[in-house]
């Protein structure tokens, strides 16, 4: 065998996404030699997609904004399963990593007076979102590049060469972590290019891997999301949490079919764009919970109102949270009242001129142009749902990023807690910044706290992973793409928008049956650049992934946010309190139920008792302040 | 709706390749990287392309097609008759890996050689002020999605390798541009996009406009406003006294 090609790092980061960036940013600042690892080509990470904003409440807009309302809006769209401290140091630190962001270097939209700009959102109570028109996932990760590459050339002017301390390994993915007893020794995993192995000798790893979106057949991730670091960390023992929550964006694109999926951002909504189904109904009205009535406009006139007055007004439902409106949108086309394409309209042609829909949404007005044949200047957009984000991840811990492995932190959408049921646009953004950086400075921390000499990777392990990761070419079975695109297909139908117990249990047993499938895959050709066996390789994450994901579902019995029963509609306050945790043993996948750690009692007296009394049972209720002695 | 389209695809390595012949289905509004993806799904499993987000946001599909550098996500297959032949080819300016792989690391070696943002000294984070109509014009760059798909066809090294050294491409000298004309930054960059950058070098042919996806206007609004101002400041008599007088010193 040839000779394996070695790195030796202080933390090593795996994905080159928001999360990954800053915590590699955090980790080098702390003086720690930095290896930053993805799959893609540096500065083409899934955050591009991310396109409204990042939410911070810098109060630009409205000056009634602060991290307690901030807070408020993330929890209630959570339905409350949020990690409420993940949520508390969320909104009290992302005003500061997005000025950070302008000494970096990025520019945002500008208020009048000089300062960063701020957009609405669904479920955010103020202009909230720092953006730069539709492209704000781009402006963030270029930033975060350019930042990476100043530090590189700090360390050249110090050491004559860029990559002394921080070094990103490009187009390069990890098939497996190894551990050394209990904690972190190291990553193995191979060159895309070449199909050669490397091994990272590392005491901390922090995943940053994304999402999950590429089971699913309908979906607005790019081929990167297939749940890598969730089975990474999950095979290196860690939990996963909240894995049935699914986010489905309501507006993606719907046509032409291969297109179908792609995002239509709500920013489309945020500046006036409203939902009508084929009769010409604004439906949304219709469709305002219990538990939002009072903060949401009845009649179109308020509505409308709202955008010039939002302080006599109550906003349009359209900007309900995610997970209401894609149930709506699903609903209205089931009965009969969809467009041609099986969508419904979103037209914001009639509230902006065309000069100004240009200028807010440029890259809406390119996309349905270039792709679709449409002016969204002059016509409506057909949009349905689609897969847009995974609200369950790793559990960590919320101050340090760690998990339950000594050595494994996570950030961004890999780990999980902080949205709870359902994530609001916008907290995404600011989530990967607050929480890379809080898990490259955990990450750098734990190397700090270590004494001795640093755990080791063994020949064993390597030639392990190494038979592992090469099994596809002696496999006699069929390509991994059709096996992929079964696995879509049962995931978007037995999985999806809507669930019942019948159809998850039919899921679980096709995907046992994928999965016989999967050990016999064959590919073709040679180990350089190949996309059959790096599918391969994804594909046995993205199968480990969506058996979480389907067990923890058919294990809650309750609809709330991104999981929706329909044998099982209303939300039950008996299971606010429980979160599902998987882990995996020798029998394979392990869902138990864990109690949720109660709210501390300040940020419970944030909220009316009345609100709470709709989410908590009365008990959870003791320590509120309206409980207090008279 | 449905037609079989012959596609030429070149297939090879750093070694040696050549176009090969396909014979592929084609769908209503399909761009020409679904073909690319049924070849892998149906006849070439180990057909080589990078690609992520198939929505002309990411900036890695970048090809040739029928000669033109374009993104294979944002080209559709309804701009080709039924009966053309779509010849699809790597990047040019770039050496091959495998197939449509291109090795892009000149860009990413460029990028470092242009210093970074350089922070206001004594504005504290979150005191930024800038107005809209300032920032704009840094604004349209940072559309750039890095497709490189400028600095593939740009003519100075397209097929001149030994250009490559002392020539940023149009692509970092958009960013030398787009730092030059940013609001609050502290460091002087124009001596440094002439002698150090190569921006003289660029003749202003505006191929690298023309094949942008994201329209930015590079050539009129990054390349020109940078050649003027380093021309105001070679040519300007005050300023050449002043740069002689520092030299002494």
């Amino acid at each position: 065998m040839t000779e394996i090609e070695r790195h030796n790092y202080d933390v090593v980061v795996i994905g080159a996404g928001g999360a990954g960036l800053r915590a590699a940013i955090e980790a080098r600042e702390q003086g720690k030699r930095t290896a930053i690892i993805c799959k893609s080509l540096f500065g083409k990470a899934h955050t591009v997609m991310a396109e409204g904003g990042i939410a911070a409440a810098m109060g630009n807009v409205n000056s009634g904004d602060n991290w307690q309302v901030h807070f408020r809006d993330t929890m209630r769209g959570g339905k409350f399963l949020n990690n409420w401290r993940m949520a508390e140091l969320h909104a009290k630190e992302a005003p500061e990593r997005v000025w950070e962001l302008e000494t970096y270097g990025a520019l945002f939209d500008r208020t009048k007076d000089g300062r960063i700009s701020q957009r609405n959102f669904g479920g955010h109570e103020y202009p909230r979102l720092a953006h730069v028109g539709d492209r704000t996932g781009l402006e963030l990760i270029r930033t975060l590049q350019q930042k990476i590459v100043s530090l590189q050339q700090e360390d050249y002017k110090a050491t004559g060469d860029y990559e002394a301390n921080i070094k990103v390994f490009q187009e390069l993915t990890i098939t497996e972590l190894v551990k050394a007893g209990d904690r972190i020794a190291g990553a193995f995993g191979y060159w895309r290019e070449s199909g050669r192995f490397v091994v990272f000798e590392t005491p901390a790893v922090v995943l940053a891997t994304g999402g999950i979106g590429k089971s699913f057949k309908v979906t607005s991730n790019s081929w990167e999301y297939t749940g890598d670091g969730h089975a990474l960390a999950l095979r290196a023992g860690a939990a996963l949490i909240n894995m049935e929550f699914i986010q489905f964006h309501p507006t993606g694109m719907v046509w032409p079919p291969s297109v179908k999926g792609i995002l239509v951002t709500e920013s489309v909504r945020g500046d006036g764009g409203v939902l009508r189904n084929s009769e010409g109904k604004r439906f949304m009205f219709e469709y305002i919970p219990d538990v939002f009535k009072e903060k949401y406009a009845t009649t179109e006139e308020e509505g409308d109102r709202w955008y010039t007055d939002p302080d006599n007004n109550r906003r349009p439902p359209e900007l309900l949270p995610r997970d209401e409106v894609a149930r709506s949108i699903n609903s209205e086309v089931k009965a009969g009242r969809g467009t041609p394409h099986g969508g419904v309209f979103l037209d914001v042609s009639t509230r902006l001129p065309a000069e100004e829909i240009k200028r807010r949404l440029p890259s809406m007005h390119h996309q349905f142009k270039e792709l679709a044949d449409v002016d969204i200047t002059a016509e409506p957009m057909e949009v349905g749902p689609t897969c847009h984000y995974v609200m369950g991840g790793i559990e960590v811990d919320p101050d340090t990023g760690q998990s339950a492995v000594p050595g494994l932190f996570a950030a961004g959408e890999c780990s999980g807690g902080m949205h709870g049921s359902n994530r609001l646009g916008g907290n995404s953004l600011s989530d990967l910044l607050v929480f890379g950086r809080r898990a490259g400075l955990g990450a750098a921390g734990y190397v700090d706290s270590l004494t001795g000499p640093r755990p080791l990777v063994t020949e064993a392990q390597v030639s392990q992973a190494s038979k592992d990761a090469l099994a596809p070419f002696e496999g006699s079975g069929e390509n991994p793409y059709t096996i992929h695109t079964e696995l879509q297909q049962v995931m978007n139908d037995l999985v999806g928008i809507i669930r019942t117990g019948e159809e998850m249990k039919l899921a679980l047993k096709k995907l046992d049956e994928l999965r016989q499938r999967a050990n016999h895959i064959a590919v073709e050709g040679h180990r350089q650049f190949n996309p059959g066996w790096h599918l391969a390789i994804d594909l046995r994450n993205m199968l480990w992934i969506s058996e979480c994901v389907a067990r923890a579902a058919l294990e809650r019995t309750e609809s709330r946010g991104g999981h929706t029963r329909d044998d099982f509609p209303g939300m039950d306050a008996g299971w606010r309190s429980t979160l599902l945790v998987c882990t995996t043993s020798d029998e394979g996948i392990d869902v138990r139920r864990q109690d949720q750690i109660p709210l501390r009692a300040d940020l419970l007296d944030l909220f009316e008792k009345d609100e709470l009394g709709k989410y908590f049972v009365s008990e959870e209720l003791s320590a509120h302040r309206a409980e207090g002695t008279a | 709706m449905g037609y079989k389209a012959s596609f030429k695809v070149w297939r090879g390595d750093d070694k040696d390749g050549g176009l090969h012949d396909f014979l592929v289905e084609v769908n209503e509004g399909e761009v020409v990287l679904d073909i690319i993806h049924r070849l892998q799904a149906t006849q070439a499993p180990d057909l080589a392309v990078r690609w992520n987000c198939k929505a002309g946001k990411c900036g890695s599909c970048s090809a040739e097609i029928n000669g033109r550098p374009r993104l294979l996500c944002m080209t559709r297959m309804s701009t080709f008759t039924e009966d053309e032949t779509i010849t699809v080819t790597p990047m040019r300016t770039f050496p091959v890996i495998k197939d449509l792989v291109t090795d892009v690391s000149f860009n990413y070696q460029k990028a470092r050689e242009i210093p970074s943002f350089a922070p206001p000294p004594g504005v504290q984070p979150g005191d930024y002020r800038m107005q809209q109509v300032d920032v704009e014009r840094s604004q349209e760059f940072r559309k750039c999605i890095e497709c490189f798909l400028c600095q593939n066809t740009c003519h100075v090294v397209r097929d001149h390798e030994e250009n490559k050294q002392n020539f940023a491409g149009p692509r970092f000298l958009m960013r030398v541009a787009e730092l030059e004309m940013h609001p609050l930054d502290a460091e002087d960059r124009v001596s440094a996009a002439q002698e150090a950058h190569g921006l003289g070098m660029c003749n202003i042919t505006k191929c690298c406009t023309e094949v942008c996806p994201e329209h930015i206007k590079i050539t009129d609004n990054a390349l020109i406003p940078l050649k003027e101002r380093v021309a105001d400041r070679k040519y300007d008599p005050l300023f050449a006294v002043a740069s002689l007088f520092r030299r002494k010193r």
